[in-house]
């Protein structure tokens, strides 16, 4: 009984549900006539399928779910006690070599009796429950048909049922969304909550030296845990990162909404979203391999000394990620502005620079902030471009040409590498992230907030 | 009233004029700067580009071998392949079988190469240290599986391609500076010497090579490294992401959007969707650590995690791309199937749904694009471990396409990898760009505008 045979049999017993729903739904349509009957025979079908395929079918998913530790524990408690391995790794491996031998393909070295025995209680149990488990799914989708044979009239509301199914199953889905949101919450949370048990709140938020990795020893290591160096290395990289993309975006999106032939729109505006569909690991890369050396060298020729992984390497870099963000939400924006602010500007005498400057951007506005404020919540979000081109060196620094580190690198440096999920080393990577998701829900938040507000207004 | 005089128009024609005159350069200067605002973007779309493609394309081209090899049974002393005799459990096969196999093992293939390589230069005999350091080390692996595959070739002479070692490919490329000393070279005096002359005598070529799209990583053996394993990652968590996220997420924008009554559940939902799409991908990594690796105790490194938490990445996408299309089509569709008296979700399946099908399949493309690409939440569920084999199913340690690039961009062999890393990146995107053109084309395809 594999899940293909299974898939078929429930597939053959679905069409047989709905071909029996059909053929009584037409035969009470053709006794009491067309205008008396309810609903059309199809939805008697799938209301039959309902009935009877869908409980065989979550039967089906317990066994899957449930069936092997059922047998598993049946076999284990057959095992005498004393070959009976204590911990559970052991435990896993013997269930493996006992399946092995109950399969047939046998085992290197002489079985012992009581592994033949519980190899046999193995198959006895394996079968018994494949023999219950179909004849428990055959019972339900037997009753499940006759059930819908006997109740199936004229007046039977078949359609509002399976309508209901299908909300049902719509509403299901709609709390996928919920239920993520909650996990997330959840998981960072609890996680967090277990961190501050053993490193005081305070100090992980106001701490200024980040060393988690060699403070392993618990109460003595708090000073390693400070995050202040973390968020002030994630402001700076965004500050920098809007410095360059606020002024190029916006531009941008002036020039595209307000100048721009349509022949020039249809051409670039592609070509600028291309940057947008681009996986910032490709970033990353560039800043490493281009861009990081190009700063350098520049900065050597004006007599700076800047590394070639740092703040500023992965802010501009950041920066160049969100100019087609912040170019297309302000385009959007700039044209929802009404044609008639502009018309009454120009009519005034004002050139077209002196409308945009002074009309069209303090009405846009509202709409513009909101657009920033999520490019800024991307930007603090970033993870792979700061990975690769910021350095990763955690010192509390407002010098852009040196190398950092920011919330989302500490993160990831924490939870790769062999680490132990039950130290503190771990843990301060979900306190970290439980603090970058308020820090980017709070952005958010405001930004769509405006942004509706704005779209209210000219709507 | 006070009127001016003639010259007193003069006068302020000429500041009007004069003011003209400025406003007009304002004018032209801010249009110049929209203009070069437009170019610099522009000009970061080609540099990017730019620098992928002629550091990436060069290395879809590798030195290769093309030499005759002799199996020597001389060296390849190994009895006849066991088979599986009547009677014997699949087990003591399989033992018999690994101690063939292991057998192989001690067969000293290297020889074969040097031998091979010496019919070209007979002092490479006297030292195979040298020799064997031409040819990336998993050749000589090959040779066994060659072997493993078909017994009867041992005694015969084959002509095989065989991949260089990544420093001769450097080397040969030029990627490394040749007037550095001894000491800071890879490759021994005699080593390079030998890569020259076979180069000039046309037994290594650089010709294209398949390795990077049929092999998995390496370690051992740079120059063969690939890219198959990561990608069978991607395509079964891309698979995973459209088999979950778009059923999900489109029956939830069709509830949200004709059926949730407006109430202050359904506007929580929607402020709550909206958020998601917004949270940070590496928030997403630490749900799936936490969820699926801690609590639901499946596998680390595994597609099935990394399927799981692309999903609910890319259900937010889905959703308010889907509720968009549904937006957009007018209610009078609606009203006329439910005016001949469909119910509701008839009105909504039969006629709604079928018109809002193009755009949620341009919106799928793009989410799964969007997904493809994403690299973060998957370092954070192991995916960044060393795998070495193609997975079988989705539950086998696995990369990803963009977790490869981020492994690769880290290997010290930076002369080779910058190229290999490009040249992977290249494939990524080249991925990408064609089901985002894909989405293009389907929604200039079926577009309607009502």
């Amino acid at each position: 009984m594999n899940n293909f045979t299974v898939a078929i049999a429930l597939l053959v017993l679905a069409a047989l549900a709905y071909q029996m729903g059909l053929v009584r739904g037409r035969g009470v349509a053709s006794l009491a006539g067309p205008r008396a009957t309810h609903s059309r025979p199809g939805y008697h079908g799938a209301l039959a399928i309902l009935r009877a395929a869908l409980p065989a079918f979550a039967i089906y998913v317990l066994w899957v779910i449930f069936g092997n530790q059922i047998v598993h524990t049946l076999v284990l408690g057959t095992i005498p006690i004393e070959f009976l391995p204590q911990d559970a790794m052991q435990q896993k491996v013997l269930l493996q070599r006992l399946a092995n031998i109950a399969t047939g393909f046998g085992v290197l070295g002489e079985a012992q009796p009581y592994e033949m025995a519980a190899a046999d209680a193995m198959r006895h149990y394996q079968g018994l429950g494949q023999v219950l488990v179909a004849a428990l799914m055959a019972t339900v989708a037997a009753l499940g048909l006759f059930w819908s044979w006997r109740t199936t009239t004229a007046e039977t509301r078949a359609r509002n049922k399976v309508e209901r199914a299908i909300n049902i199953a719509l509403i299901f889905c709609s709390a996928v969304a919920i239920l993520t949101t909650v996990g997330i919450v959840m998981s960072m949370l609890g996680e967090s909550l277990r961190f501050f048990q053993m490193i005081s709140p305070s100090d992980f938020f106001f701490g200024t030296v980040w060393n988690p990795r060699f403070a392993t020893t618990g109460a003595e290591g708090q000073s390693g845990f400070g995050m202040l160096p973390l968020m002030g290395g994630t402001l700076l990289i965004s500050f920098i990162a809007m410095l360059v993309a606020i002024p190029v975006g916006l531009m941008t999106a002036i020039y595209m909404a307000e100048y721009a032939s349509n022949r020039v729109r249809s051409l670039v505006k592609p070509v600028v979203e291309v940057l947008a569909g681009i996986p910032t690991i490709v970033y990353g890369f560039f800043a490493l391999v281009t861009v990081g050396p190009l700063l350098s060298a520049l900065g050597a020729g004006i007599g700076l000394d800047i590394r070639a992984t740092s703040a500023l390497t992965a802010g501009v870099v950041m920066g160049i990620m969100i100019i087609p963000f912040i170019s297309s939400l302000s385009d959007d924006i700039i044209t929802q502005v009404p044609k008639t602010m502009r018309d009454g500007s120009l009519a005034l005498g004002g050139t077209k620079s002196e409308t945009i400057v002074k009309v069209v951007l303090p009405a846009a506005l509202p709409g513009i902030v909101g657009a920033i404020l999520l490019a800024l919540s991307r930007a603090i979000g970033e993870t792979m471009i700061v990975v690769l081109a910021a350095g990763n060196s955690p010192v509390l620094t407002a010098n852009p040409f040196e190398a950092v580190s920011t919330v989302t690198v500490s993160i990831v440096n924490q939870l790769t590498g062999d680490q132990d999920f039950a130290s503190a080393q771990s843990l301060v990577a979900f306190a970290l992230g439980l603090t970058l998701f308020v820090m980017t829900l709070i952005l958010n938040v405001i930004a769509l907030v405006i942004v509706r507000k704005y779209r209210e207004q000219y709507e | 009233m006070n009127k001016p005089n003639n010259q007193g128009y003069a006068a302020i024609e000429a500041k009007v004029k004069a003011s003209l005159q400025r406003r007009q350069r304002q004018e032209t200067r801010f249009r110049l700067v929209g203009v070069g605002a437009v170019l610099i973007a522009l000009a970061l779309v080609a540099s990017l580009f730019g620098t992928i493609l002629s550091k990436g394309l060069p290395s879809f081209w590798q030195a290769t071998f093309e030499i005759d090899v002799h199996f020597d049974p001389e060296i390849v002393q190994i009895g006849p392949k066991p088979v599986q005799a009547s009677g014997e459990s699949p087990a003591q096969f399989k033992e018999r079988d690994m101690a063939w196999q292991m057998d192989l093992g001690f067969v000293d293939f290297s020889q074969l190469l040097v031998n091979a390589i010496a019919k070209h230069i007979p002092a490479a005999a006297d030292s195979p240290r040298d020799a064997i350091a031409l040819i990336t080390s998993g050749e000589a692996f090959a040779l066994r599986d060659r072997i493993v595959a078909d017994p009867s070739i041992v005694g015969k002479t084959v002509k095989l391609k065989l991949l260089a070692d990544a420093n001769v490919d450097v080397w040969l490329k030029g990627n490394i500076d040749r007037s550095l000393p001894d000491d800071r070279q890879q490759l021994s005096a005699q080593t390079r010497e030998w890569a020259d002359k076979l180069y000039a005598d046309g037994v290594i070529k650089n010709s294209f090579s398949t390795a990077i799209f049929l092999n998995t990583d390496s370690r051992s053996s740079l120059a063969a490294a690939g890219l198959a394993g990561a990608f069978m990652g991607s395509l079964m968590m891309m698979i995973i992401v459209i088999l979950l996220a778009v059923p999900i997420g489109v029956a939830s924008a069709i509830y949200l959007e004709e059926f949730a009554p407006k109430n202050r559940i359904t506007d929580l939902i929607e402020v709550n969707i909206n958020n998601l799409a917004a949270v940070p991908s590496i928030v997403f990594g630490l749900l799936g650590a936490a969820v699926f690796i801690l609590w639901f105790k499946l596998p680390m490194s595994a597609p099935v995690v990394g399927g799981l938490v692309l999903t609910l990445m890319t259900l937010p996408t889905v959703i308010i791309a889907t509720r968009s299309t549904l937006k957009a089509i007018p209610p009078s569709i609606r009203e006329a199937a439910l005016g001949i008296g469909a119910s509701k979700v008839q009105a909504t399946m039969h006629h709604v749904l079928p018109l809002a099908l193009p755009g949620i399949l341009t919106a799928t493309i793009l989410g799964v694009a969007q997904a493809l690409g994403e690299t973060a939440p998957l370092l954070l569920i192991g995916m960044s471990a060393f795998v070495s084999a193609v997975p079988a199913t989705p539950f086998d340690q696995s990369t990803a396409l963009p977790v490869q690039i981020f492994l690769w961009q880290g290997n010290e062999l930076r002369n080779f990898f910058e190229g290999r890393t490009s040249a992977a990146i290249i494939v990524l995107l080249a991925l990408m760009l064609s089901l985002n053109s894909m989405a293009i084309w389907l929604r200039k395809r079926y577009e309607t505008r009502w």
